[in-house]
């Protein structure tokens, strides 16, 4: 299994190449730079800056340079906020990032997969189409209408709980379900079509001549397998945690990591930009691993090497 | 007194092309230690008899219309899920056409093997354990003491259903239902399995019903026969008079078309039509489109199972009539 980490890490390193080659180019793509102010500065000035963050070298150069250091681990200093390094800004507005992702997925998972369960257990009743109705919603209707609706309803009109500000762990909740919603509902329509494929499967058959309890025989022998389809959306789901996040964290000023993007796209803050989408990338690489990791704990089928 | 009695039961499944009749009023009873075969083409209604005793019929779509089936003084079909859990699994066991799907893919087979005894018996885990390699053992298994611990995917189909039969058996049933336990197997193996299972039956006194659509199989393994069709029984007797003396135009027609060693180059007949659309009303005798002996009765009379022997019925209107001679 270690050979198996190991072999996909390194795969992940081409991958990576790719993310990095492409997010280079279409953000130098993009109209404007980084010392483009309303006020536009003195040539010499701009010729200056230019000079110490290196952009008047041709634009190849400038590439591998990136990848180098990049190799090296620096992703360099930030354009815009000048007295800080790209690594420290991602640092500073991770475990903020970390903490409201990390309790969405939780969320979504336990909630998104009980819901799923119950749907498949009374299937074609009332409450089964409740939540699915509520979930085929879910997931249509994305991140940035729900934050606001949210923030309309129960932030404003009913005045439950604050729209903005960060500390209080008030301050968390709004977010959460704003990041999670979508995925709860994901998950549930997940689980419960594929609780209902092995509730009729031919090992429950079994598990039930053999005079288990239903209880007994979903919780031990369903179950375990109509979860495998939801271990493989991890990846996908950490994923649209990460790409809702960003919209999230904008509308409700949370100093995270995904603010830093949306704000360095608009300062063309390149090496931020940059280095917040290499993070997501690894990431997002990571989470796939760890899920296929998992899944291969849960089914004994899967061998790897 | 027999094991079980099952009286006129009547299965059906609403679906949305209409109610199907699978079982249409069947009626038999197995002793102590008897084995009985049910045969019929597919979609007879021989899985769905045996899994409305073993209360697996999925409802919906299913239903249970009605019938008795008395086990040792219960009726499996009307009693409490408490009382049908201590049989089913502990005094009626099973198992099923496909191995390859039968075990639960993601637990180890001893976790498998032990759970009907912890269940039923509340045995100590650590003699259950002991119990299932000699169960694993007993049904041929090799190194069975490590085996116990691989998972279904680790064996071939055969040996999965050697696993199914020593879990079914390891709690000593009255009574082992096996629904076509040798059709998804290569034919080196099924004979194999079924001495397996007649072993296990005579070790322990069990009765057994085997499922099959193979008249073959059913003539060397069981003491009597019951013919489905259509849901309904079309006759039944002890096995010989059955072969040697059919009194049921289906039942003659399945053995006309079964292969036997001295066919050399001849056609092997086969049963001309369909059998019916169980979502359709049937009026009269089901086989009556297909029967060779059909008469203008067949299409209209309510068939009914009636003795035309010593413990021999069949459901032919005709045979009953004394018209036709099979
Ligand atoms: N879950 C179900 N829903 C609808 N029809 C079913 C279901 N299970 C069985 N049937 C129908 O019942 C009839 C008898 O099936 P079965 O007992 O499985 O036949 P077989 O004799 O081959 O075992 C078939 O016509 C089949 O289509
Ligand atoms: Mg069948």
């Amino acid at each position: 299994m270690v050979r198996y980490a190991v072999h996909r890490l390194l795969v992940a390193i081409p991958t990576l190449v790719v993310i990095v080659t492409i997010a280079f180019f279409l953000i130098r793509i993009a109209p404007g730079g980084p010392f483009d102010l309303e006020r536009p500065l003195h040539p010499k000035v701009m010729e200056h800056l230019e000079r110490i963050y290196q952009l008047d070298r041709p634009l190849h150069e400038q590439y591998l340079s990136y990848l180098r250091n990049l190799l090296a681990g620096d992703l360099g200093p930030s354009f815009y906020f000048r007295d800080f390094t790209v690594s420290e800004l991602i640092l500073s507005g991770l475990p903020i990032s970390v903490q409201v992702g990390a309790s969405a997925l939780l969320l979504a998972l336990g909630l998104g997969g009980l819901l799923g369960v119950a749907a498949a257990l009374r299937q074609n009743t009332r409450s089964d189409y409740a939540v699915m109705t509520v979930a085929t919603l879910g997931v249509t209707v994305p991140n940035f209408v729900v934050a606001p609706v949210l923030t309309l309803i129960i932030g404003l009109q009913l005045q439950l709980l604050p729209v903005g500000g960060w500390g209080k762990p008030g301050n968390y909740v709004l977010p959460i379900i704003a990041l999670c919603l979508p995925q709860i509902a994901a998950i549930a329509r997940l689980t419960r079509a594929s609780m209902i494929e092995v509730l009729s499967s031919n090992f429950v058959r079994t598990a039930r001549a053999k005079g288990l309890r239903e209880s007994v025989t979903i919780t031990r022998h369903a179950i375990r397998a109509a979860i495998l389809p939801v271990v493989s959306y991890m990846g996908p789901a950490v994923a649209n945690i990460i790409t809702g996040s960003v919209v999230v964290e904008q509308i409700f000023s949370i100093p995270g990591i995904g603010r830093y993007f949306v704000q360095g796209s608009l300062n063309r803050d390149y090496t931020l930009v940059m280095g917040v989408t290499v993070f997501y990338g690894a990431l997002i690489i990571l989470c796939n691993l760890i899920a296929d990791l998992l899944y291969g704990v849960l089914d004994p089928k899967v061998r790897y090497d | 007194m027999p094991l079980l009695e099952v009286e006129n039961l009547k299965t059906s499944f609403h679906t949305r092309e209409g109610v199907v009749r699978a079982v249409n009023d069947v009626s038999f009873s197995v002793d102590k230690g008897e084995t009985l075969g049910i045969v019929g083409e597919s979609g007879s209604g021989k899985s769905v008899t045996c899994y409305s005793l073993m209360g697996l019929i999925p409802q919906p779509p299913g239903r249970i219309e009605g019938g008795r089936a008395l086990f040792d003084g219960t009726d499996l079909l009307h009693c409490t899920p408490r009382q049908l859990r201590s049989i089913r699994g502990r005094r009626i066991a099973m198992i099923f056409q496909d191995p390859m799907t039968s075990l639960n893919p993601y637990l180890r087979v001893e976790d498998q093997l032990i759970e009907p005894l912890l269940i039923h018996d509340r045995i100590d885990r650590n003699l259950a354990k002991e119990m299932a390699v000699q169960a694993l053992k007993d049904v041929g298994i090799q190194d069975a003491g490590n085996r116990v611990r691989g998972y279904p995917h680790e064996f071939s189909g055969g040996m999965r259903q050697r696993v199914m039969i020593a879990m079914a058996m390891i709690t000593k049933p009255d009574l082992l239902i096996a629904d076509e336990p040798t059709t998804a197997l290569d034919v080196t193996v099924q004979a194999q399995i079924l001495e397996l299972i007649k072993r296990e039956q005579q070790e322990n006194g069990t009765a057994v019903i085997l499922i099959s659509h193979d008249l073959g199989v059913v003539a060397g393994f069981c003491d009597r026969v019951l013919v489905m069709y259509a849901g309904k029984v079309a006759e039944m007797a002890a096995t010989k008079p059955l072969f040697a003396h059919p009194q049921h135009p289906y039942n003659r027609a399945l053995q006309r078309s079964r292969p036997t060693g001295d066919m050399k180059g001849n056609e092997l007949y086969t049963i001309p039509g369909l059998p019916p659309d169980l979502s359709k009303e049937i009026v009269g005798c089901p086989f009556a489109p297909r029967c060779e002996f059909v008469a203008d009765a067949c299409r209209k009379d309510q068939v009914r199972l009636e003795t035309v022997g010593d413990d021999h019925y069949s459901s032919c209107l005709r045979v009953h009539r004394r018209e036709i001679d099979l």
